[in-house]
């Protein structure tokens, strides 16, 4: 399945090697990604093909979010399906 | 390909702009639960219950965390209980006892369809039922009764509205220590819809399958955004397309996420409620789009017209959005449960009266407002009479959950908590229904020529 992972933060340095090897470690690949920085806030939206079951998907997307607070990353990780369903007709 | 905008508008309506799905609702039928012996008619339905919907609130929770999309309520819907009541006779809070243990152990948060269909006659397992509403909501805590007592094609059944209003005077009655909460969780409908997933009145038609997932969903934060995004410059009929584009949007969530459930599921897929539901939170009131659209505040001149054009988008929107459209498919306008909807209640601004015309042309009816205590039974069934008119004429549904605050006055602040929210004890005109009411018999069905 894909997935979108999209990150907000305070810029510093390693939040995109802190956010590749979490997706390396599922075995997500990454297949899109774009990232801004506005005024020292850091802005990324990444589109990964996930291997697994539903279940692994959604404990990989928890622990994410978790690390990403952590780090005062808002994470977020999301089934692509519900921005095809909304933006597409 | 879908772009970093559209990722992030998605992301902004959920998180800052309350986009949820207000419920998931599993519609069971009991028909095969029926037996003479109401224990045994029981012990089928807890059986059934508990098998079908066990793992609803599971799945729906990993629907949400794959999604990133917020499901706020699982929910069953039954066969009206009054079918089985006649059948089985005895003790009817029976049934709503087992309604309750088979939710909690399944963990939903409402169970619907403590219910009789009286809009004809009654049947002496529906009076049985009706009779039983007060005890059987007063102690159960997450069963939900309604029952529907006119319709456009049989008219007003008066017999059974000068009843409910007495159940609901004895519901809060019974349940006065908590608020008269009891009566929160009891509707009065006009054209009851067999597939509406919301609470309180949710309860599965006859007509419909063995088991399926019926959605509602909700947006009422998302809609004021865009239309204050829009700016103060664009024209009523301009306002109409950008809410039409984000009720297709808000949809189409529906939509994924009810036929997602229904595949885990393994059941049919039912119907997207085209809703917009309110909650008490901040950001997420009716009141406030209309407010948004150019009102000082909702209740006053113009708040039909508003909310006439904003129901009216909010379905031409959604239609497309999904495969199957049913439920009651509108805005709503519960007053304890829209910020915005008490604060105008407490200033003054919105009264009962304009309320009933709201109704008119949007879903559902008087909806969650709390009456002075005093107000009489006979007061009760005239309110619930005139809102029973204006669906009859106008071929809708419209409703009643009226609530007699014991003890409190106009003014009075009445606190339920959670969804339910809170609200002012609103003014009730007092001159008597009394006579009128004690008639009982049938409002004729109307004509459906000459529709001035």
């Amino acid at each position: 399945m894909k997935a979108v992972i999209s990150a907000v933060g305070k810029d510093h340095p390693g939040i995109l090697a802190f956010i590749t090897r979490e997706t390396a470690e599922h075995n997500a690949n990454i297949l899109d990604i774009t990232q801004n920085l506005t005024q020292g806030l850091f802005t990324m939206i990444m589109v990964v093909e996930f291997p697994e079951d539903d279940q692994s998907f959604n404990k990989f997307a928890e622990d994410f979010e978790r690390d990403g607070r952590e780090k005062a990353l808002e994470i977020r990780v999301m089934h692509e399906d519900i921005f095809n369903a909304m933006h597409r007709i | 390909m879908i772009t970093q905008e559209n990722i992030l508008e998605t992301i902004r309506m959920i998180h800052e702009e309350c986009l949820d799905i207000r419920t998931i609702t599993m519609e069971i039928s009991l028909l095969d639960c029926a037996d003479t012996d109401i224990d045994r008619s029981c012990e089928k339905i807890y059986k059934k219950i508990t098998s079908r919907a066990g793992k609803l609130v599971e799945t729906a929770q990993a629907i949400s965390r794959q999604y990133g999309i917020p499901i706020i309520n699982e929910r069953v819907a039954v066969t009206p209980i009054a079918l089985l009541q006649s059948v089985s006779g005895g003790d009817c809070v029976k049934y709503a006892k087992t309604l309750d243990r088979a939710a909690k152990d399944i963990g939903i948060n409402f169970v619907g369809g403590y219910t009789a269909l009286v809009q004809k006659g009654m049947t002496r397992g529906d009076l049985e039922l009706i009779e039983s509403i007060p005890e059987a909501l007063a102690c159960t805590d997450l069963v939900c009764s309604s029952v529907n007592i006119g319709s456009t094609r049989a008219g007003i059944n008066m017999d059974a509205v000068r009843k409910m209003g007495e159940i609901v005077k004895k519901t809060a009655e019974l349940t006065r220590d908590h608020e008269c909460f009891g009566a929160s969780k009891l509707v009065v409908f006009c054209n009851a819809v067999e597939d509406n997933p919301f609470m309180a009145g949710a309860y599965c038609g006859v007509s419909e399958p063995d088991c399926a997932i019926n959605v509602g969903v909700s947006g009422p934060g998302v809609v004021r955004v865009a239309v204050r995004n829009a700016g103060k410059d664009k024209t009523m009929d301009e306002i109409a397309e950008v809410i039409k584009k984000m009720a297709f949007k808000i949809t189409r969530v529906g939509q994924l996420v009810g036929t997602e459930a229904a595949k885990r599921l393994n059941v049919p897929f039912g119907i997207v409620d085209l809703s917009l539901a309110p909650t008490p939170a901040v950001g997420d009131s009716v009141a406030h789009i209309l407010e948004e659209i150019g009102l000082e505040q909702c209740g006053g001149p113009g708040t039909t017209a508003c909310l006439a054009m904003l129901n009216d988008a909010v379905k031409k929107g959604g239609v497309m959005a999904s495969s199957a459209v049913g439920g009651l498919s509108g805005a709503f306008i519960p007053v304890s449960e829209d910020a915005g909807m008490i604060d105008a209640a407490k200033a003054g601004t919105l009264c009962i009266e304009k309320l009933e015309a709201m109704t008119a042309v949007c879903s559902v009816g008087l909806d969650m407002i709390v009456v002075p205590g005093d107000t009489s039974a006979a007061t009760l069934s005239a309110l619930i009479a005139d809102e029973a008119a204006i669906g009859m004429i106008n071929s809708k549904t419209t409703a009643c959950r009226l609530i007699p605050a014991l003890g409190k006055k106009v003014g009075d602040m009445v606190e339920f908590g959670g969804l339910l929210g809170r609200a002012p004890v609103m003014p009730v005109k007092s001159v008597s229904a009394e006579d009128m009411i004690r008639r009982g018999g049938r409002i004729p069905s109307p004509i459906n020529s000459l529709k001035n």
